[in-house]
């Protein structure tokens, strides 16, 4: 993937990684160096505006393939209903997107690597970790983070549970369970949300106006981990949100 | 003399109930700030490079092709040419970066152009005989420790174990450095210690530690793990420093669970015998376990019960591995598994269940004995334990028709500390009203900030609402690290004594006003009134109205005048588990835990404790396990893929009683933080052993383990647990 990046710089510390026991090629680094190439499409697809670049020539062409990057190119986003511009190398991923440029802090880095669940957020109304996505392949969709649902003075009915059940002690996970919960409750028809399922959902017993039961949310929620052992807090929380849900449906 | 002592249980509006952690909304909105989370103008990104190797030395480290990299601002060398190298992951260089992407970049440059002369080195701790060196600790006697074993009726020797596992906090340790000018350092730290930060950084960068302000609003965990700044905290100083920019350098996933959490492992021979009657008689047992290079403490084993006739020697194995940190209730998960292990086994030799031999031995646990008897009772009911346990692999365990699974049940016992460390706050009123605590502690998610509101609100007779509590600061008065459970102690009996004095300077002013003298105030219901007549009294505002036009502070201390804290929690926890006999899967179906730990300040963020004490300890029992690879000396489970926390689907139903009452309350408050998280181990090992019928010796009881022992052959003593909670989800 080194040979595809198409920029010096980079392509000699790729190519000296493969020599380095020390970094080695993570899976990470697979990612980040060579979706570049492929990003560029779904940036264009999308047809969100291409802003003049300060800091890179725009797209051009090899091989019948279009180009952006490694430098820094303009993007755009929809975030909790606001477009949201920035310029980034192809290579940030919309979680550090969020975080480092955007101001939006509450999906957390953690595992880095779509294993934890902390970046939770909801794109097109899905779940999905930040943290592998790229900022540039998430132009022209919808995305929804923790801080596009409740503030602490309007909490959303999910984040009143969890604050009532104490479903949180550090905290630092608690963003992305409330969002893995959020896409839990809207697959469930949660008012207001986005219906319809999701591969890998709850199945057939999650359909709007079923009763909630405890295995269903465990699967929805399969995907985050906490450390300090919010499972108790959380598991009634959450219950006692889709059964309300349910009893309105 | 000031009465600072704690109000009557009849007059307690907040203190005792259940109240709602006052920092949970900003949390669960995200708008909770961390350190990861500060954004400073300016600032640049760092990247440790770090060695392969788990010891090397340095050989050639030159640099200066990366300094001139893309987006560089500074490059500093923490372990240069000729140092030697002592664990894998180690600190070899750092750079800062004007985007993270970019020190990235410049890491793997870095990475390329340092050589390393590879030496020996040794990381399997279970190993001990092929221990380069070993630090034997000083052997404790007490009886006739091999007389006695002879002579018991029934005796039992075995190996019981458990490895090295990881703090993991979800937010990893970092900081962000910005110099104020060429002496005056700011940091927002990942801290369980913050006014000892300030120290630490002054020390290190030959400044004074009153130029140094740390800032920990909020903190993702920290376990123990937190309580230094650490190497890379003084490497994020300086390439600030050097760029003349704020710098953040938290550290990545594998670096965390590398380098920057240990819980020491521990294993052990044990002999013990009792008597015909069940009474335990003696102890013979020989432990060794990992620390890092410098070795570790020594588990209290055997653990709680003061065997009349013991024998007993710790040995610490120095292995080239990054040094053990205090792994919430440090020695005691470790003494606990293998103490409570031994017993149960014990117990079924015997022919006991274990309920009625830890009981019938209970005269051996010292002053604590009343609460364990008490406890034990509250537990057998929750878990209905006399009326389902059966003698171990019994076949009535489990109903045939359900197949290969068994059911079994456990239990055990454990004990902390946890008197209050010492800590300062700072009470002000002022003439309008507004009230507000300041200390320098910090809130590790255990409900700090909220336990300091309810005792300042109750000793001030106000509403929750109406009270600030400011924390989070080393600007604001010395509080200690939060290690321990001291903390609960130590900040609400300074802002117990705080806020007391407090209101007395309210009162003298007051006093006038309502024409009777100080001491006949009291502060209720929002208003200052005279005691015994409710009628005669102002509003709060009003009263504060009295100081005039200047604030008043108090100071409180811990420790202090009045018996406000107590040291010594007992606790008491059972598991029911099910075992897949043909799979090895084991499932912790449903635990009890009965804990008590003095007076309770706020009742639901003492039972979370005790629930994600719970949960972390179901976590190891099942799971979790540092890999060292005996080869290359590194940790192989490096991410949350094959380091498996158990998830909401693993926990099971899970049951907390919290005692209350007037015999604990007077003991004062006690700390809570570690107690929960010792028992579980041995707890969930011991319904395993019921289900199965055989004893798996080692944690985490992963389906191998399970199988192993089912076999009858010797489970392995590490490696392995990382297909365990996978197997377990797909099941």
């Amino acid at each position: 993937m080194a040979e595809d990046h198409g920029n010096e710089r980079s392509g000699e510390v790729a190519g000296q990684v493969e020599e380095t026991p020390a970094g080695g090629l993570s899976r990470r680094d697979f990612l980040r160096t060579g979706a570049a190439a492929g990003a560029l499409g779904t940036a264009l697809l999308t047809g969100e505006a291409q802003h003049p670049s300060t800091a890179e020539p725009p797209a051009r062409h090899e091989a019948g393939v279009e180009l952006v990057g490694p430098g820094a190119v303009p993007m755009s986003w929809r975030i909790n209903g606001r477009q949201l511009q920035a310029t980034l190398e192809p290579r940030v991923t919309l979680l550090d997107a969020l975080r480092d440029h955007l101001e939006l802090t509450g999906a957390k880095r953690v595992c880095d690597r779509g294993t934890c669940g902390a970046c939770t957020v909801l794109i097109d109304g899905r779940t999905a970790y930040a943290c592998s996505i790229l900022a540039i392949e998430a132009q022209g969709r919808s995305i929804e983070t923790v801080e596009g649902l409740g503030t602490p003075e309007h909490l959303h009915p999910l984040q009143a549970a969890i604050v009532a059940h104490d479903g949180q002690q550090c905290g630092f996970c608690t963003p992305g369970f409330v969002m893995a919960a959020k896409g839990w409750l809207d697959r469930r028809g949660y008012p207001g949300g986005h219906a319809g399922g999701q591969p890998g959902d709850a199945g057939p017993a999650a359909a709007a106006g079923a009763a909630p039961t405890a295995a269903e949310l465990h699967r929805a929620l399969s995907g985050n981990f906490c450390r300090c052992g919010t499972y108790a807090g959380l598991r009634p929380a959450l219950l006692a949100v889709a059964s309300a849900a349910s009893e309105g449906a | 003399m000031v009465d600072y002592s704690w109000p009557e249980v009849a007059s307690r509006r907040l203190i005792g109930k259940r109240i709602t952690r006052l920092d949970g909304p900003a949390k669960v909105t995200g708008a909770a700030k961390y350190t990861y989370d500060v954004h400073r103008p300016g600032m640049l990104y760092a990247k440790v490079l770090r060695c392969p190797h788990a010891h090397a030395r340095v050989v050639k480290l030159d640099l200066s092709h990366v300094e001139r990299m893309p987006g560089v601002k500074a490059v500093v060398v923490i372990q240069g040419e000729g140092s030697e190298i002592q664990w894998a992951l180690d600190e070899v260089a750092a750079v800062a970066a004007a985007s993270e992407e970019q020190a990235a970049d410049a890491v793997r440059a870095a990475a390329a152009a340092v050589r390393y002369e590879v030496l020996p080195h040794f990381v399997d701790d279970y190993q001990l005989d092929q221990a380069p060196s070993t630090k034997p600790g000083e052997a404790q006697s007490v009886g006739d420790a091999a007389g006695e074993l002879a002579r018991s009726a029934v005796r039992l020797r075995r190996r019981y174990g458990l490895p090295r596992v990881a703090h993991n906090c979800l937010e990893a340790h970092g900081h962000i450095c910005e110099w104020q000018d060429g002496d005056h350092l700011a940091t927002w730290s990942s801290s369980q210690a913050v006014s000892a930060a300030a120290t630490q950084f002054g020390e290190g960068l030959g400044i004074p530690a009153s130029n140094v302000e740390v800032h920990t609003e909020y903190m993702g965990g920290g376990f123990g793990s937190k309580f230094n700044i650490d190497s890379w905290g003084l490497v994020c100083a300086k390439l600030a420093k050097q760029a003349g920019a704020p710098v953040r350098l938290m550290l990545d996933r594998d670096a965390e669970l590398t380098v920057a959490g240990d819980r020491p492992s521990a294993w052990a021979d044990v002999e013990l015998g009792a008597l015909a009657d069940g009474t335990l008689n003696a102890w013979i047992s020989s432990s060794w376990g990992s620390g890092g290079l410098g070795g570790a403490g020594s588990p209290p084993i055997p653990y709680i019960f003061e065997v009349p006739n013991l024998r007993h020697r710790h040995t610490s194995v120095p292995t080239h591995t990054a040094a053990s940190r205090a792994w919430r209730a440090p020695n005691h998960p470790q003494a606990c598994l293998i103490t409570m292990s031994a017993l149960d086994d014990l117990a079924d030799r015997l022919g006991m269940d274990p309920l009625q031999f830890f009981n019938k031995n209970l005269h051996l646990t010292g002053p604590r004995q009343r609460f364990f008897a008490e406890e034990l009772a509250v537990a057998d009911r929750l878990m209905d334990w006399s009326r389902r346990w059966r003698q171990r692999g019994s076949a009535a365990q489990g109903s045939a028709s359900r197949g290969p699974e068994r059911k079994g049940l456990g239990l055990s016992m454990h004990v902390w500390g946890g008197r209050g460390h010492a800590s300062n706050c700072d009470v002000t009123v002022y003439p309008d009203g507004a009230v507000e605590a300041r200390l320098s502690t910090q809130d590790l998610g255990t409900g700090t900030r909220t336990v300091v509101a309810i005792v300042l609100a109750e000793t001030l007779g106000l509403p929750l609402a109406a009270v600030q509590v400011r924390i989070g600061d080393s600007q604001y008065p010395t509080s200690g690290a939060s290690g321990g459970s001291t903390t609960v102690g130590g900040v609400s009996s300074a802002t117990r004594r705080a806020a007391v004095d407090a209101l007395a300077l309210v009162f003298a002013k007051v006093a006038p006003q309502l024409g009777v003298a100080a001491d006949r105030l009291e502060a209720v219901d929002g208003q200052v009134r005279v005691k015994g007549e409710p009628s005669r009294g102002l509003p709060w505002k009003r009263a504060a109205g009295a100081l005039g036009v200047s604030p008043v502070t108090a100071r409180g201390t811990n420790p202090g005048p009045g018996d406000l804290i107590n040291s010594g929690s007992a606790g008491v926890q059972m598991a029911e588990v099910s075992v897949d006999l043909e799979t090895g899967i084991v499932r912790v179906d449903k635990m009890v835990a009965v804990q008590e730990c003095g007076l309770i300040i706020d009742l639901q963020t003492a039972e979370s404790q005790v629930y994600g004490g719970m949960i972390m300890g179901i976590s190891y029992a099942l799971s979790e396990e540092k890999v060292l690879d005996p080869i290359t000396g590194r940790m192989l489970n490096v991410d949350f893929d094959s380091y498996k926390l158990a998830g909401i689907g693993d926990v099971g139903e899970l049951v907390v009683e919290m005692m209350t009452g007037p015999e604990y309350d007077h003991r004062g408050v006690v700390g809570l933080g570690e107690p929960p998280v010792v028992s579980p181990g041995a707890a969930i090992a011991n319904a395993v052993a019921n289900a199965t019928g055989v004893r798996v010796p080692f944690l985490p009881l992963t389906p191998q383990r399970v199988l192993d022992a089912l076999a009858g052959g010797s489970a392995g003593a590490t490696h392995g647990a990382a297909n365990a909670m996978s197997a377990a989800r797909s099941a």
